[in-house]
């Protein structure tokens, strides 16, 4: 992987010129899974990192690569048929600072749930039906923390009632069934947040669940965030939410990174033609009526093959010979703005090298 | 969970009701009873005679009462063959068939659930390979031809094994192994899939998030959701075991239900083939019955609908 990674080294040359740690250093992550239809090419070289207490959003179309990357990391992904082909992901964790992909296994075991914590997207198959949603908050604790069953039991009591569930002492002995949706998603961020975690992986956490019941565990999530001063990654397919929530976004295409931006920058000044498509097709409230929602033409890559093009070069506007040719590398728009395209947007022209 | 069970118990009955009724009118349906006991050469007169002594010369409704009013108190009426109550007979038989059923899913379970578990979980593996033959052989191969076989290597040529009765402890060792081979291949099929279907579940993967090492994975996660299919399989076989294999019982002449059928369907013995056909449902409705009450036990989701 060539170019410039400036999310890399933000890290060293924060804003303000306050050093921010980063927790979490990814390089060159590279996921495949063996099918029998071939191999998936399904994250293709990502790096990023991320400094304590930020959040940083990860959005893109299903299949980009955004769940396995992060899934990867822990080694959540069914291996096999799936392969960590490279990379490193080096992490702050309890223990010091451990290589997450080349930890043994139970070392591995020891990270999860103590120093991550993950939340999925679907509360409904997330939870063990046979087991109390007690137990299944308190059994991480008792593990990690080495807590007795009463403290892990009055600590699971304090944590049901911290993320917003009603009568949280009677629903201890509740099974998964007896709450609905919103509420198993409380369950999962309980369980999740139940160690002390720096970190929290949220993948799609709100997409199963209606507009209202979202807007309450955004709300829960961001005071969570705050009150334990937690690093979050959010992955999401919602612009919106991300807007709303993450400090720096990565944009994800083809199991690369297309651009990474702070939330800000990449809304107003989106520098790579992925995003700027994104951003076109989110339906505004000051648009006119009746006109029709943008889309972006054709469909996602279907990544049997290894990539030795810009993934997205089918789809673009602004595609010349090189994008058919070369993966872009990343290039440095700005301090903490990045974008993996030949075309510079900006400028309205092809980069001269 | 009462109201569920209450509504399974009364089910059960209505069905046992059901049995009873049904039993009654196919025995007849087979043609005049009298005629098919008597034997070859007796006369019109003669049968006429049997008939009445019977009691089948009645009408219809009236044996029926009869019949009904006897068999919800346990009373078949007499077998002809060993002229003492049918039902009793019957009982007698039950302890040698349970001690087969018993041996032969316990033998079945032993092998079984192990090998389902660790091939479902190291899927492709040199242990998903046995368990998938095992699972193949069981199911495919007839129960009769392995006894026979089994007969033939551990009894003739080796002489290791007693090829027939229920006298010596080690008399139970062919026939348990080979009617529990057909079970055995169901459980090691059904272990199989269910523990491949759950490894791939997004609550074990929440349960891998927290860290939770692999032994408790299997034991605390992946097992107690695999045992819930497993539950409603062996009560099912546990209750088709208890109505006694005709099959094995003869070939290895185990004095139990299985070959009381025989006999007494060879005999014409209608009051013991009754009781027998009534008794065997009642096992396996109660067998069903208790099923329903564990599988509500393990899995929360039926015990609290209404």
């Amino acid at each position: 992987m060539t170019g410039c990674v400036t999310c890399l080294t933000r890290a060293c040359d924060g804003k303000e010129g306050k050093r921010l740690v980063s927790i979490l250093e990814v390089s060159d992550l590279a996921v495949e899974f063996n099918t029998i239809e071939g191999v998936v090419h399904a994250v293709n070289g990502v790096s990023f990192s991320l400094d304590s207490r930020e959040t940083l959003g990860i959005v893109g179309e299903s299949g980009s690569g955004k769940s396995v990357s992060m899934m990867s990391l822990l080694r959540l992904i069914p291996e096999p048929p799936g392969r960590i082909r490279s990379g490193s992901a080096w992490f702050d964790s309890s223990k010091g600072r451990v290589d997450l992909l080349s930890l043994s296994k139970t070392k591995r075991a020891a990270v999860r749930g103590r120093d991550i914590g993950f939340v999925f997207q679907d509360p409904m198959s997330s939870l063990n039906p046979l087991m109390t949603v007690g137990e299944q908050i308190a059994e991480s604790m008792r593990l990690h923390l080495e807590l007795g069953d009463r403290e892990a039991r009055t600590r699971t009591v304090e944590l049901l009632d911290r993320v917003g569930i009603p009568a949280a002492a009677e629903r201890y002995g509740n099974y998964p069934h007896q709450f609905s949706g919103g509420m198993r998603q409380r369950v999962m961020i309980a369980i999740a947040i139940a160690c002390g975690p720096k970190l929290l992986i949220a993948d799609e956490p709100t997409t199963a669940l209606d507009v209202t019941v979202q807007a309450q565990i955004l709300d829960l999530v961001k005071s969570l965030r705050d009150e334990l001063g937690l690093a979050v990654i959010w992955i999401s397919h919602d612009l919106g939410v991300v807007a709303g929530l993450a400090d720096r976004v990565i944009v994800m295409y083809g199991g690369l990174v297309a651009e990474c931006a702070s939330v800000d920058e990449l809304y107003e000044q989106p520098r790579h033609p992925y995003t700027e498509g994104l951003l076109e097709a989110l339906p505004r409230v000051d648009q006119d009526r009746g006109e029709e929602l943008r889309s972006i033409e054709g469909t996602p890559p279907d990544l049997y093959t290894a990539p030795g093009a810009c993934p997205f070069a089918p789809r673009c506007s602004y595609t010349f010979d090189r994008c058919r040719r070369e993966v872009p590398p990343r290039y440095v728009v700005n301090n903490g703005h990045d974008t993996a395209c030949f075309y510079d947007l900006a400028e309205r022209r092809p980069r001269s090298e | 969970m009462q109201r569920y069970l209450l509504s399974r118990a009364v089910q059960s009955v209505l069905l046992l009701l059901g049995v009873i009724v049904l039993v009654f009118f196919l025995v007849r349906l087979t043609g005049d009873p009298a005629r098919l006991m008597a034997p070859r050469e007796a006369s019109a007169q003669d049968i006429a005679e049997l008939r009445a002594l019977m009691g089948y010369d009645r009408p219809l409704p009236v044996q029926f009462a009869d019949f009904f009013s006897g068999a919800i108190r346990g009373d078949f009426g007499n077998s002809v063959h060993y002229r003492a109550p049918a039902m009793a007979l019957v009982v007698t038989r039950l302890p040698a068939t349970v001690e087969l059923a018993l041996s032969a899913l316990l033998f079945a379970v032993l092998v079984g659930v192990p090998l389902g578990v660790i091939g479902g979980s190291n899927p492709g593996s040199i242990w998903d390979s046995l368990a998938r033959g095992v699972g193949l052989i069981g199911q495919t191969v007839p129960n009769f031809w392995i006894a026979l076989i089994f007969i033939l290597v551990f009894s003739v040529n080796l002489g290791w094994l007693p090829s027939f009765g229920r006298g010596h402890w080690n008399s139970i060792v062919l026939p348990a192994v080979s009617l529990g081979l057909f079970p055995l291949g169901q459980i090691v099929r059904l272990m199989r899939s269910a523990v491949l279907e759950i490894r791939g579940e997004d609550y074990i993967r929440t349960a891998y998030s927290k860290g939770i090492n692999d032994r408790r994975i299997y034991v605390a996660h992946v097992f107690r959701n695999a045992a819930i299919p497993l539950v409603s399989m062996l009560g099912v076989q546990f209750g088709y075991l208890l109505g006694g294999s005709i099959y094995i019982e003869t070939i290895f002449a185990w004095p139990g239900l299985g070959r009381m059928i025989a006999e007494s369907v060879a005999a014409r013995d209608f009051p013991l083939v009754q009781a027998v056909a009534v008794f065997t449902s009642l096992v396996v409705v109660a067998m069903n019955l208790l099923t329903d009450v564990a599988y509500a036990l393990i899995d929360p989701r039926i015990r609290y609908d209404k």
